[in-house]
């Protein structure tokens, strides 16, 4: 059951997890491959797979242009499902998946969770679709054994408790207003939300959005129960390409090192 | 008609980041409050009536009826409105609710512009700070409009993301809205979005189909037997139909822009083409691959030129209560220039594609039928393109 996948994945450092996000695909599914276990060998304790969307509303440029270099090359849900189930078995952490409501919805919500399940996905994270929402998603990944990660946002403010009372895997605290991709400052403040998801429940809580260096990753972490890193990493493959694997594994071990380090 | 959810039968909803949650709920309390507050009515009303020109004149057009020879035809002239579209009446709304809330920025989306010069419009009159996101390709076609904006202090963002037209700049309004919330409202400009967009646009355009009945039973003393609007995200539509939709007898049609045909990928008829999908905050029709990936959409009308639909139009087709049409380029120039020479009145080629469909149909109908037909906006910006659709390359 991925509720204790993900759970066991924070508990098995020191109680915090590094969790690098990558989009499926881009620029193909073998380099999406080789930079899953590039990701696991360097430190990684959950994957964040990306399954692209034509137009991603809660992306920066960064992460925009991973999903139009992915959705060129011509990836889809089916292929990505393929590639997952046919890595599983030597992937030893969570993979879960983030994408958009659309591509779940239009998929089928119970076929699509059938066939996470069926690949071993753990978890999903769809951050256009809220609390007031989940209600169409939530069960069928249930009934499946998937986590439904739930955010939480700076703005959240007295609905963070209501959110965290249902949270599933773990908590997905969004470090600051505004769309993912790299920040020199994450100024919110993070002690407060993450007291407020504590005071209701012990799922764990991860910051994402912003986060790119090794310091920034030990700082959020060390507020929380881990870092998530996507556009410092998915920068690096837009620059590399299917060359990607190494430079990612040298940085990834970096931000692990320092998440661990705690 | 709508549940506290903002759904539209299986439509609608609020599919946004949590960041944008309190945000629309925030909208939606403000809006609860002031909807039915006797001073928020009345300063919206002097807006309307005294700055904006309504109501909006119901002109029988006896030229186009002798021509077309069947049905008596009226032309509601949206516009005759200041800024030239029906655009300002949701503008004034929202500026008015905004400034209520506090708010002293507003960010809006524009295809064609028309909703862009609205914004723009109304945050000169009420002193406010705006920016307009306008996908590239749309600044392009649309050059007048984006100097007009810039003439009134607004500032124009071109988006080149994606498609560089609507869809795209809606998104990146989405994403410029995540980026900075408590002092800026996000003034959308149609009837689509997270709700209580959807429902607050519809209200603000419902003036429209007010006016419409009573100046049809003054003129003719019974409603009209069609009432005949365009549509991309559907606001002028949808205004046109809100205060008709309990009376069966009147025909409601939609005419979507079907681009190059809607046999073709060069379409944006999302009701004829489409299938269910989420996007943009609601659930609705989309254009859309078998994937759920949005598909790029085309028309000659940037207006129009929308993968989505708003979703209480994709409810009043699942329902039948009204009827969407696909109309092509080449009909919409076509009824472009016909009005211009039977009526004197050059119609935006958004508002040409409800007139050609109109000239379908009128003819088959006796003459004692009536139909009316929303003049959206006027066509002075579309000149150039569609002189250039025939060939001609004139400067604007």
């Amino acid at each position: 059951m991925s509720n204790e996948s993900i759970r066991a994945a924070f508990e098995s450092g020191n109680g915090k997890a590094f969790i690098p996000f990558i989009t499926c695909g881009d620029p193909d599914l073998e380099a999406t491959k080789a930079l899953v276990f590039a990701l696991q060998d360097a430190g990684a304790d959950i994957i964040e797979l990306g399954i692209p969307f034509s137009d991603p509303t809660a992306e920066g440029p960064v992460i925009q242009g991973a999903n139009l270099r992915a959705l060129s090359g011509g990836v889809t849900t089916d292929a990505i499902l393929e590639m997952v189930a046919e890595i599983r078995a030597q992937v030893r952490i969570p993979l879960v998946f983030m994408t958009y409501g659309n591509i779940v919805y239009h998929y089928g919500i119970e076929r699509f969770c059938e066939r996470a399940e069926d690949a071993g996905i753990d978890g999903l994270i769809l951050p256009d679709t809220p609390y007031e929402e989940k209600d169409e998603f939530a069960p069928a990944c249930a009934a499946h054994g998937i986590a439904y990660i739930s955010l939480i946002a700076p703005t959240s403010d007295e609905r963070v408790a209501m959110i965290a009372a249902e949270a599933q895997g773990f908590v997905y605290c969004v470090s600051s207003l505004g769309v993912t991709g790299t920040r020199d400052a994450i100024t919110t403040d993070i002690d407060a939300l993450v007291a407020r998801v504590r005071s209701v429940t012990d799922v764990p809580v991860a910051v994402g959005f912003g986060i790119s260096s090794p310091e920034q990753a030990a700082a959020m972490a060390a507020k929380s129960d881990g870092a998530i890193v996507g556009s410092a990493l998915v920068k690096l493959v837009a620059e590399h390409g299917a060359e990607a694997a190494d430079p990612v594994a040298r940085q990834a071990r970096k931000l692990a090192e320092a998440v661990h380090a705690l | 008609m709508t549940n506290p959810r903002g759904r539209f039968g299986d439509h609608g909803g609020q599919y946004i980041p949590e960041t944008l949650m309190n945000a629309v709920i925030e909208l939606e309390e403000a809006y609860d409050r002031y909807k039915d507050d006797p001073d928020f009515k009345a300063e919206l009303r002097s807006y309307l009536n005294d700055y904006a020109n309504r109501p909006s004149l119901l002109y029988f057009a006896e030229r186009m009826t002798a021509g077309l020879g069947g049905a008596k035809i009226y032309l509601k002239r949206e516009d005759l409105n200041h800024t030239g579209a029906h655009k300002i009446n949701n503008a004034l709304g929202q500026a008015l609710l905004a400034k209520r809330m506090g708010k002293t920025r507003l960010i809006a989306e524009t295809g064609a512009g028309q909703h862009g010069v609205a914004t723009a419009t109304v945050a000169a009159l009420l002193g406010m700070e705006c920016h307009v996101y306008m996908g590239v390709e749309d600044m392009e076609r649309q050059a007048l409009n984006v100097y007009r904006m810039r003439l009134m202090g607004t500032e124009v963002h071109g988006v080149d993301s994606g498609t560089g037209t609507l869809k795209d700049a809606v998104s990146e309004c989405m994403r410029e809205w995540t980026k900075r919330i408590s002092d800026t409202h996000y003034l959308l400009g149609s009837c689509m979005g997270p709700h209580p967009f959807p429902t607050i646009v519809r209200d603000f355009q419902a003036f429209i189909s007010e006016e419409i009945r009573e100046q049809c039973l003054a003129a003719e003393g019974r409603l009209p037997d069609y009432v005949v609007a365009c549509v991309g995200g559907g606001s002028n539509a949808i205004g046109s139909f809100y205060h008709f939709i309990d009376d069966a007898d009147v025909r409601l049609i939609g005419c979507e822009a079907a681009g190059r045909g809607i046999d073709t990928w060069e379409t944006a008829a999302t009701l004829n083409t489409g299938s269910l999908g989420i996007f943009h905050g609601m659930k609705s029709y989309f254009c859309q691959d078998e994937y759920g990936q949005i598909a790029p959409v085309y028309s000659i009308s940037a207006g129009l030129d929308y993968p989505g639909i708003g979703p209480e139009h994709a409810w009043l087709h699942d329902t039948g209560r009204a009827q969407y049409v696909a109309i092509t380029d080449d009909e919409a120039v076509d009824a472009f220039e016909y009005l211009s020479r039977t009526e004197g009145i050059i119609p935006a080629i958004e508002s040409a594609h409800a007139l050609a469909h109109v000239m379908k149909i009128a003819p088959t109908l006796p003459s004692d039928q009536i139909v009316v037909v929303t003049l959206s906006g006027r066509g002075d910006k579309d000149c150039a393109a569609m002189a250039r659709y025939r060939g001609e390359d004139i400067d604007e």
